[in-house]
């Protein structure tokens, strides 16, 4: 299964992880340390696959990838919320975690909901309260940056022109 | 034809371009610091292809200098290194980078300007898109010199009337957080304009456009004029004749109209911007440091403003009074004219340049329980330190007046105001 684990409104990326301990990029050693303050057992308790469900407004503040990059290191499949902020969303779109936005279902979801999601498709179900959701769609060049895990890989082996062609 | 954001936008497109739309553009300048280049250098060597155009790269070493840890000065040898291998030709260390940016003359009118700093925004206040990214999108942007834009809506802030003598474009700045919320321009362009921010001077302008970034806006924007050319020409080495572009028959998401002129300080409360106050609901609230810095509120005139309040005074003192000017530029005129030495004789701490004490780093953090009064930007939960202190934000003039008591106070009751 994979589990929820929620999150308010306005998350900062204080919050996602403290300046402190922004002193490495290793999505490994963030993931240690991602949500201490505001949930201290998720490091320890999340596995691979589950999902974060945030309110309104996820990721506003700083605009470090530290945020994303430890989410991203804890290996959870993707990031619901009602609204990001918009630097968080590029970041994330940019480093590959992917993010659903979807005010609707992160209304429905609760702590320890047992969640599916088809990333291609924007489609939430929510097994615990049945409910189906579908998020907004990204726009083509998000999912062409998306499907190869990242800008970076993206420029790999294209240019830059190709986003928008 | 269109929002300011959509002029600056087809005036680089060549093109008519509406919000909504998704642009690949040029951009002129590529901002990062110590604290976002190390990643920027690590998605760049990633991608393994050459820098597009040395020359729009600007590196900063600001947000922890000078180093306060080993960790902080491994990441400014990486830094320095990196220039050295690749022959870029700009790195300072001489200040907030926001204000050098300012200063030395990268933002003019109608400038494309990225930054791997939420507050690039900053650069709106003299006519030019700014806006921050993250460190990945920063090492893109030296391969490509392009970046991609979604075309934002725009709301239209329209400031009437003049403050009055003790109230500041900070307060008038919390004021609109407070009434459009944290994400209340969540992708959007602010634009700030009317009769009050024509009148205004171009170090209180640039508050506005800075503080977009607490409502979440991509960019805020002042339209040039007159008084950015006058700013241009007097205080930067920029050259060249400027165009300001202007909003043409624009259309607006919302407008907010908002009469300043019987505004009282204000301040944002702890924990959230948008928690705001008429300063006289928190008067009387004791604080243990007041932090005047930041790329807000440290410019010359706000040390001068500072220095006016507390000339020939004492600071409260169990209270610390620090004071971190934006730029070194600034703290030179300052010592120049005096006013170092009144803020030393009133009993502040007068640190070296940069970002200071803003993010928790050195030069002012603060242990659990302790509350600080600032001239900050934002006051998340534990930025300046323990995650059980407080944060206060206000104008350099609230802060003085503070500085006095040890308690939040109202600068309206200590004499010898400065502007206005
Ligand atoms: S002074 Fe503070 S808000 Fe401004 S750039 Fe530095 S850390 Fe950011």
């Amino acid at each position: 299964m994979s589990k929820a684990w929620t999150f308010g409104e306005n998350m900062n990326t204080d919050e996602i992880i403290p300046g402190r301990h922004n002193i490495t990029t290793d999505p490994v050693e963030l993931a240690k340390k991602v949500f201490c303050e505001v949930k201290p057992e998720f490091a320890e308790s999340v596995r691979a696959g589950d999902v974060v469900v945030g309110g309104r407004n996820f990721g506003c503040g700083s605009s470090r990838e530290h945020a994303p990059i430890a989410i991203k290191g804890s290996q959870v499949q993707c990031v619901i919320a009602a609204s990001f902020a918009r630097i968080f969303f590029r970041n994330a779109i940019n480093i590959g975690l992917p993010i659903l936005e979807c005010p609707e279902a992160a209304a429905d979801i609760r702590e320890g909901d047992d969640v599916e999601v088809d990333l291609s498709s924007g489609a939430i179900f929510n097994r615990s309260t049945g409910n189906r959701f579908q998020a907004q769609a990204l726009p083509d060049f998000v999912l062409k940056i998306a499907e190869v895990g990242g800008i970076v890989q993206f420029l790999k082996t294209h240019d830059i022109e190709e986003l928008t062609a | 034809m269109g929002t300011l954001v959509e002029e600056i936008f087809s005036r680089r497109a060549g093109r008519q371009v509406r919000a909504g739309e998704i642009l690949l553009l040029d951009v002129d300048y590529i901002m990062s610091h110590d604290n976002t280049t190390p990643l920027a250098i690590k998605a760049f060597r990633a991608i393994g292809k050459p820098i597009r155009d040395k020359s729009k790269i600007v590196l900063h070493l600001d947000h922890a200098y000078p180093a306060p840890n080993i960790l902080a000065a491994e990441n400014h040898k990486k830094i320095i290194e990196f220039v050295k291998e690749q022959e870029l030709p700009y790195l300072f260390q001489q200040g907030v980078c926001h204000q050098v940016m300012i200063e030395e003359g990268f933002i003019t009118p109608g400038a494309i300007v990225i930054g791997a700093d939420s507050h690039s925004n900053t650069y709106g206040a003299l006519g030019a898109f700014g806006a921050g990214l993250g460190s990945t999108e920063v090492g893109v942007a030296w391969v490509t010199g392009k970046c991609w834009f979604k075309v934002p809506e725009t709301i239209r802030i329209e400031l009437r009337g003049q403050t009055q003598p003790g109230v500041y474009a900070k307060d008038v700045m919390i004021h609109i957080a407070g009434l459009l919320g944290m994400d209340g321009a969540t992708y959007r362009s602010v634009e700030f304009g009317g009769e009050y921010i024509d009148n205004l001077p171009m170090h209180e302008r640039i508050i506005f456009p800075n503080m977009s970034t607490e409502i979440g806006a991509k960019c805020g924007l002042i339209a040039a004029d007159a008084e950015t050319l006058r700013y241009l020409a007097e205080e930067t080495p920029a050259q060249g004749t400027f165009e300001t572009l202007t909003p043409i028959n624009p259309r607006y998401e919302r407008v907010v109209e908002i009469d300043v002129s019987n505004l009282s300080p204000q301040v944002a409360c702890h924990p959230d911007v948008d928690n705001v106050k008429n300063l006289e609901e928190v008067a009387g609230l004791e604080v243990h440091e007041v932090y005047i810095g930041t790329c807000t509120n440290a410019r010359y005139e706000d040390l001068e403003v500072v220095a006016n309040m507390l000339k020939g005074k004492k600071v409260n003192p169990l209270t610390r009074v620090i004071v971190t000017p934006a730029s070194a530029r600034i703290l030179k005129k300052a010592m120049q004219t005096g006013i170092i030495e009144i803020l030393m004789d009133a009993g502040c701490t007068v640190t070296g340049t940069g970002c200071g004490a803003c993010i928790g780093r050195h030069g002012g953090i603060l242990a659990p329980g302790e509350r600080a009064l600032t001239t900050m930007n934002r006051n998340f939960v534990g930025r300046m330190g323990s995650p059980l202190s407080e944060i206060y934000l206000a104008s350099p003039a609230t802060a003085a007046a503070t500085a006095l008591t040890g308690r939040i106070s109202d600068p309206r009751e200590v004499a010898e105001l400065a502007g206005g």
